[in-house]
């Protein structure tokens, strides 16, 4: 089945901006669901979904198969680890064995870029990407976007400024098309070595000190620094990188106003974001994860053919 | 008594190494080019011989391939010397050199010598080998270019595998010296192109691949240049893909360096754009680049900073191509798409003319692998292609004759086709009408 966003959600970059206002629109009655003390409504039951996950995933997973349960779907977890990706089967002959057992709905996590795409294109079952390789993370672009339009009630001209190793961020690459098509203005900052030569033509403003950046921003989204990047060669030290780049309450006390704080999680506190940052009165940080568990509803809900316009209805149990 | 003869009749008759280009017939005897003359000129009294029919054809000499993969021995199941053979046949080649990354490692005389007794008895388009720079491609230690040159080998080169020694590459080019072949270098630095899986630039940064930058390549080609002047040695530098590297080898020409430079019909017709989608068909190693890079390329084939074209030919497995874009095989087909694709991109599109491409494609490979045939010239070895340079045809992979279906050029419209290919004045490709 498809519904008006197709057959797959695999990225940002392709969806319209209509489209992602539907997604942000319909998240929004799945909200509250999660706030009843009966968390579960009977919208997708009978449909069968596997979360097929090939990379170690905790906030991710577990707000997928919460949105799952609560919209009342058959879910499966399958890790990379201990299944028959571990003894050599190769990502075809899975996801074919999958669709054997006529599940209507997959949630992919992997490590290589296009590896949902590779999927969509080999199954009729709907396919969600929940992270492949540095490429997107539509579902974390959609609920940083959420968050940013609760609390500044648009996203059009907003200034949005993503900080740290754009380069291997699937999270950045969703958060700028998906920023960028909705109207706002989007700026990077991060050392050189950690963002993508071609970052001057994403439509971007790259600055190259984070004080500028703060000069300039609503918002910071600051992403988690790999540690191994710095095995990798492209920053000398952890410590360095906090004293060039990290996001300090020094730091933001110098900005005109007051940025709103988000991070994708999970934090190096004192890497790339000081305690008291993360903990202070402008993080919206927990509230991108309980804003996750809606978006993936939401997604859920339009990909199984559900009616945007029902969804108000669709969450007080009527069918789709 | 007279041996078997065959006469073209009519065609376009196109061989740049004597300026021809006039419609006339060609007189093939015993394995030779025995008259080229106008039309009715070339007779034979009372001998039986057999008439082909080239009106509206070019009648050129046999294209040459300096560089593509026939994977035997080590990977039989995805090409043989045969398959390559016939396919090169069909694809309008005379004769192809072989690169040594075989299992194993084409690098000594015994494995130079089995190349060579395979291609006998395979029947299609003659089979030089290329033996290896270094003991297993390891880039260590210096193979036997001698051994291997007795053998029968035409060159060396490392291909796959880029000399990251610069020490190696000097003393390749010097000792090469003394047995008159030239030194054939894939050029990548290593330690910039690692875990790249497409060209550096915006689609990979959209993609999320890594990238390898141009850089990577234009670093070893200059590297190689320098050396062929210090040396006085023969670089040949492989299946260039940047417009940085044809500036740079137009840069060695205009000193006297010793270098020629070929490029793949890939690198002339598509750029990284043909990825999106994480298309595995249209990965391969060096990668497609930008629209500049190609116009440069073409541009360097016109003005012959380029020399040659060659294809790179490079069968994998449909399962191995069938994977995650990052994990899939560098490589691509190309002997049965090379003369259409260069055709349609470069000489219907009048960026070089019929003349020009024939030079490219054959002449010059036989002059600078010093390898006969080349041309027209009587007495000269009678391998010859026949092609339609006009009609259009849809590239349909399973009618292949290469066991490779790995092609970016599936489903595409392409202009211009072999008709008959001929080695030793022997038919060993007539298409089906």
């Amino acid at each position: 089945m498809s519904g008006a966003l197709g057959k797959d959600l695999l990225g940002l970059e392709h969806l319209s901006s209509d489209q992602i206002r539907l997604i942000l629109d319909t998240a929004e009655p799945f909200k509250e669901i999660s706030e009843r003390a009966i968390k579960k409504v009977p919208t997708l039951r009978g449909s069968t979904i596997v979360n097929l996950f090939f990379e170690a995933s905790t906030r991710t997973r577990v707000s997928f198969e919460f949105a799952q349960k609560r919209l009342s779907a058959d879910t499966v977890n399958v890790a990379a680890a201990g299944s028959s990706v571990s003894k050599g089967e190769t990502l075809v002959d899975t996801a074919r064995n999958l669709e054997a057992m006529r599940i209507d709905m997959v949630v992919i996590r992997h490590g290589a870029s296009g590896a949902a795409q590779f999927l969509a294109e080999r199954i009729e079952s709907n396919v969600i990407n929940a992270g492949d390789g540095t490429h997107e993370h539509p579902t974390q672009g959609l609920l940083d976007m959420l968050t940013l339009r609760d609390h500044f009630k648009r996203l059009d001209g907003l200034k949005v400024c993503i900080c740290g190793d754009v380069l291997h961020s699937r999270v950045a690459r969703s958060n700028i098309w998906g920023l960028l098509k909705m109207g706002a203005t989007v700026g990077v900052c991060g050392p050189r070595s950690l963002l993508p030569n071609a970052i001057d033509q994403f439509g971007v403003t790259v600055f190259e000190h984070i004080e500028d950046a703060i000069q300039w921003a609503d918002a910071l989204n600051i992403l988690r620094l790999q540690l191994e990047r710095m095995q990798g060669g492209y920053i000398p030290s952890l410590r360095e990188y906090n004293r060039v780049f990290g996001v300090s309450s020094e730091r933001l006390a110098r900005a005109p106003k007051d940025l709103l704080i988000l991070h994708p999680g999970p934090m190096n506190r004192g890497v790339e974001i000081d305690s008291d940052v993360a903990d202070g009165p402008h993080s919206v940080i927990l509230n991108q994860v309980t804003n996750g568990v809606a978006v993936r509803m939401a997604v859920l809900y339009l990909l199984s053919g559900g009616k945007p316009e029902l969804a108000e209805a669709a969450k007080g149990g009527g069918g789709r | 008594m007279m041996g078997r003869a065959i006469l073209l009749r009519g065609g376009r008759l196109v061989d740049p190494s004597q300026r021809l280009d006039e419609t006339g017939d060609v007189l093939l005897v015993d394995g030779v080019v025995e008259a080229v003359g106008r039309v009715g000129d070339v007779r034979r009294d009372g001998d039986a011989m057999e008439t082909i029919e080239c009106a509206g054809r070019v009648v050129s000499p046999g294209f040459i391939d300096v560089h593509c993969h026939l994977r035997e021995p080590g990977r039989e199941e995805v090409e043989t010397i045969a398959s390559g053979a016939r396919a090169a046949a069909a694809g309008g080649f005379t004769a192809v050199c072989a690169m040594p990354n075989t299992d194993p490692v084409t690098d000594n005389q015994a494995a130079v010598g089995f190349i060579i007794s395979q291609a006998k008895k395979a029947g299609g388009a003659r089979v030089y080998p290329i033996g290896a720079i270094s003991i297993g491609e390891k880039g260590e230690t210096l193979a036997e270019f001698g051994e291997m040159v007795g053998a029968g080998a035409v060159a060396v080169s490392d291909d796959g595998m880029p000399v990251a020694s610069a020490q190696l590459m000097r003393t390749a080019l010097e000792y090469a010296r003394t047995f008159g072949i030239p030194v054939a270098d894939h050029c990548e630095e290593p330690t910039l192109a690692r875990g790249g899986a497409m060209n550096e630039g915006l689609m990979s940064a959209r993609l999320g691949l890594r990238g390898i930058p141009a850089e990577a390549e234009e670093i070893m080609a200059i590297r190689d240049i320098l050396l062929a002047r210090l040396t006085g040695g023969h670089i040949h530098l492989c299946h260039m893909s940047t417009k940085g590297s044809v500036e740079l080898i137009r840069w060695g020409k205009e000193r006297g360096i010793n270098v020629t430079a070929e490029v793949c019909p890939h690198h002339l017709s598509l750029t990284e754009e043909s990825v999106d989608g994480y298309n595995t068909n249209a990965k391969m190693n060096p990668p497609l680049r930008t629209a500049k890079d190609v116009e440069a390329l073409q541009n360097g084939v016109k003005d012959g900073t380029i020399d040659v074209i060659a294809t790179d030919h490079a069968p994998h497995h449909y399962d191995e191509k069938e994977r995650e874009f990052a994990d899939a095989p560098n490589g691509i087909i190309g002997l049965e798409t090379a003369l259409a694709v260069n055709l349609t991109w470069l000489v219907h599109r009048d960026i070089i003319s019929v003349p020009m491409l024939v030079e490219r494609m054959a002449c010059a490979p036989a002059r600078i692998f010093k390898l006969p045939g080349g041309t027209l010239r009587r007495g000269a070895l009678a391998d010859i292609t026949v092609f339609d340079p006009d009609v259009t045809w849809t590239v349909d992979p399973s009618r292949f004759r290469s066991k490779g279906r790995n092609t970016p050029y599936a489903g595409m419209e392409l202009r211009g086709r072999v008709d008959c290919t001929l080695v030793d004045g022997r038919i060993v490709y007539r298409r089906a009408e």
